[in-house]
């Protein structure tokens, strides 16, 4: 931290001024943003991530309670605790934001993930597409001669282990949500 | 902030809806915010509305000569009056020349209520002549922003807006009104009972925070305050509190350049500003000191120098009504989010209760003492040139007992003028500090003017900033408002060509002020009246004529070129690294020359 030309901290080299909080290690967060769902709220939260250069890893976004306008952004992102602080703070400040929950997958929170994947094939591959599909409790949602479109849910990571062992059976395509979360027990979050 | 209601609230209304134009519920909501002055320019966006100005008088509209004169002079009259200031320009240009005042205002917390006209709303979204996306140019830019598409719900948002732009930390808010919401007819309603459940600043302190500071106030032996921007914004009674908290304490006091004018600078506490240019014992006491208390300042890069230098062996205590501020760039100790008045009031009441017998502060006022005997802003006078320097010590000097307010532009002046110009009241001091905007003052002091017509504005100015919006000079002519821009003129982009000897081994590219007009007939041609000197033993005489002439004036003062603004803390440094005398041109290392 001597040499304020190598910025080695999480802040990234924006700025050498940055300097207290080189020693932190990058954390990934989930975050619930309630907002009001009125016009531009979404542009404003996710300018707030470009603007002030913090990450996204995934967004969702939906109306969760129409009678209160409410909706319900999920954020996944990264950062030194100092960055996730000022993550919360900074999105505090958003007028239409009423609300920001931490909701990272631990003992208190839940997060889930829905992905559709298309896969084409004939023969094993096709057979054992449907095998591993089994196991990932995965539903076949379309069907043809040479394809299926899976309908599969489960934590982020689960996905992607289920999309690579599609890889080498025909992987098309793939769309995914992006993760939801929601805090645990009879709490609200 | 509160808005004071100058104009009468609307007669009161029985049970019948008043349905007027949209043009006219924005007319009426401006009065009954108690809006009695606006600055603006019209435009085929906003004519409905320049329609329902015509021919009332509650509201004086001044025209401006560019839109960007119009945002700087609502700052102006925000920050002189700490009534949210309010401009009105049409669609596209007019709302992107709008764009570096509302940034302008955002950085340093001015409360600012701009109306943009919009196309109509069937045309949105279809290029039409004059059409941009202002909600999206504006929305990182403004602390909120609303694009109206219903009439009935414009009158709500107009109140909305003036609660959002003065509550908390008070900002720039705009509205943008499609053309056709100005001519649709819509129902009325009152300021009353307007909220909004998303946004509820906290304004007052937690208790166990408040102990905790007056625990450690009562037992620290190198105390020092550091205010800034935040007192002021809190209003008078901040500032109030502060002097009352500082009697109590007998702690020293520094301040940003945002937060001058807060605590008297004839205070014998006074440490003067800190910070890049600020003094030497300031910076040094918020290096050396055992106990900071941070109260409406936010640590800004101009302040804190090197950040991993930045007073290693303090406690520190932060207000601050952002929550966002606390601990962003320096970790505290002690966060407290409040509004300042009401946390400088609890810490008062605290101390008090607690009857203790406080550290002998007569070692560390020593230290300072000694720090003070460095008399870092002494500079070579002379009897050929007029040092900038000495020509602000003049202006002061003759202007000090009048009721004067100041603006500046962005430079080398500007640090002169917050260095040499001593405040004793808060609202008298209007600078772009957190922005940095050239062409800030002239338009600032017209707003400023307006605020107060009987005051003595001046806009202390250098003569490339000035020549970013001279323009203005004939809006203080058509207004009557008898500004007095009185320009240290060096020749240079003074502050650019420091930088340059400092860093760039005296290349000075591109920064020396060629062809500039002559400012006496340039006074002349736009309807004012033009001074200049050059010689130190004519500069009282014409300072004088300068106050007593009873119009706008420009004042071409032609001040020492090659003089540098000192004290410096080269960027990359800390506190306690600060350039005194004479600048070498190795001052910075390599990893400082990267930072702005
Ligand atoms: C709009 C804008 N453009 C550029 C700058 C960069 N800048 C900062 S100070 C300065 C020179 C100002 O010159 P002058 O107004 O003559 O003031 P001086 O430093 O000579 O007192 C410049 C170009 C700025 N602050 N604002
Ligand atoms: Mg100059």
């Amino acid at each position: 931290m001597s040499d304020a030309s190598t910025p080695t901290n999480g802040n990234g080299p924006k700025s050498a001024y940055f300097l207290a909080h080189a020693d932190e290690v990058t954390e990934r967060r989930t975050l619930a943003v309630l907002v009001d769902n009125e016009p531009g709220v979404l542009a404003r939260v996710v300018g707030l991530f470009s603007g002030r250069g913090y990450n996204i890893d995934s967004l969702t976004v939906a109306e969760v309670d129409a009678s209160q306008h409410r909706s319900r952004i999920t954020i996944v992102t990264q950062g030194t605790p100092h960055i996730l602080e000022q993550i919360e703070a900074q999105l505090l400040r958003i007028v239409p934001v009423a609300d920001v929950i931490d909701i990272t997958n631990s003992k208190t929170g839940i997060e889930r993930e829905l992905a559709l994947v298309k896969v084409a094939g004939t023969g094993e591959k096709r057979v054992e597409a449907l095998r591993i599909a089994e196991i990932f409790r995965a539903h076949v949602i379309d069907t043809t001669n040479e394809s299926f479109i899976f309908e599969v849910t489960g934590a982020s990571e689960k996905l992607t282990q289920f999309v690579d062992l599609m890889r080498p059976l025909g992987l098309v395509e793939v769309s995914r949500t992006g993760v939801l979360s929601i805090k645990r027990g009879k709490e609200k979050g | 902030m509160t808005a004071k209601t100058k104009a009468k609230p609307a007669p009161a209304q029985d049970a019948a809806p008043r349905l007027m134009s949209g043009a006219q519920i924005v007319v009426e909501a401006l009065r009954e915010q108690g809006v009695t002055v606006m600055f603006g320019y019209p435009g085929g966006a906003v004519l409905p509305i320049y329609d329902a100005l015509f021919g009332q008088d509650a509201i004086r509209h001044i025209l401006v000569r560019h839109e960007q004169g119009a945002g700087h002079a609502a700052e102006g009259y925000a920050r002189s009056t700490g009534q949210c200031g309010v401009a009105l320009v049409t669609s596209g240009p007019g709302a992107t020349n709008m764009v570096t005042p509302i940034t302008d205002a955002l950085m340093d917390s001015i409360p600012m209520v701009v109306i943009t006209g919009q196309v109509p709303t069937h045309l949105i979204g279809t290029d039409a002549f004059q059409e941009c996306d202002t909600t999206g140019i504006t929305r990182s830019c403004a602390k909120h922003n609303y694009l109206v598409t219903d009439v009935n719900q414009l009158a709500r948002i107009m109140h909305e807006a003036f609660y959002v732009a003065t509550s908390g930390r008070p900002g720039p808010v705009v509205i943008d009104i499609p053309k056709d919401i100005q001519f649709a007819t819509g129902l009325y309603v009152g300021k009353d009972g307007i909220t909004k459940p998303t946004y509820m600043p906290q304004r007052k302190p937690n208790m166990d925070a408040i102990r905790i500071a007056a625990d450690l106030m009562t037992k620290a032996w190198r105390p020092v305050f550091y205010t800034g921007g935040g007192v002021i914004n809190s209003g008078p009674r901040a500032s109030a509190k502060l002097r009352e908290l500082q009697e109590l304490t007998g702690f020293p006091v520094t301040s940003t350049l945002m937060g001058l004018g807060a605590f008297p600078a004839s205070h014998p506490d006074w440490l003067g500003m800190l910070g890049m240019h600020g003094s030497y014992e300031a910076n040094h006491a918020m290096h050396d000191c055992d106990l900071m208390i941070c109260v409406g300042a936010r640590f800004d890069d101009r302040v804190t120098g090197r950040v991993d230098a930045f007073s290693p062996k303090s406690k520190k205590i932060h207000i601050d009504i952002d929550a966002s501020s606390i601990n962003k760039i320096v970790r505290v100790d002690v966060p407290i989010v409040a509004d300042c008045a009401e946390a400088l009031d609890a810490l008062i009441t605290e101390i008090k209760a607690l009857k203790r017998k406080m550290p002998d502060l007569t070692p560390w006022q020593g230290q300072i003492d000694t720090w003070r005997a460095r008399r870092c802003f002494d500079y070579k006078n002379s009897k050929d040139v007029i040092k900038p320097q000495y020509a602000v010590e003049r202006l002061h000097a003759l202007t000090r007992d009048r009721n004067t307010y100041i603006t500046t532009e962005v430079g080398q002046h500007q640090m002169w003028a917050a260095q040499f110009y001593h405040f004793e009241e808060p609202n008298r001091w209007m600078t772009s500090g957190g922005l940095g905007t050239m062409g800030y003052g002239l338009p600032a002091a017209v707003g400023v003017q307006a605020a107060h017509p009987d005051a003595l504005v001046i806009d202390i100015a250098g003569e490339a900033s000035i020549q970013m919006m001279m323009q203005e000079l004939s809006t203080a002519v058509q207004h009557n408002l008898p500004v007095k821009v009185f320009i240290l003129n060096n020749e240079w982009m003074g502050m650019v060509r420091q930088w340059q000897e400092l860093l760039h081994g005296e290349r000075y590219s591109h920064s020396y002020s060629e062809s500039l007009p002559d400012f006496v007939m340039l006074a002349k041609a736009l309807g004012g009246h033009g001074i200049r000197c050059d010689k130190p033993g004519e500069l009282d005489a014409r300072i004088i004529e300068m106050i007593d002439h009873p119009g706008p004036v420009l004042f071409d003062c032609r001040v020492e070129r090659a003089e540098n603004c000192l004290p410096m803390i080269p960027s990359g440094s800390a506190h306690n690294q600060m350039i005194l005398g004479e600048i070498t041109g190795n001052e910075i290392g390599e990893a400082g020359r990267k930072l702005v």
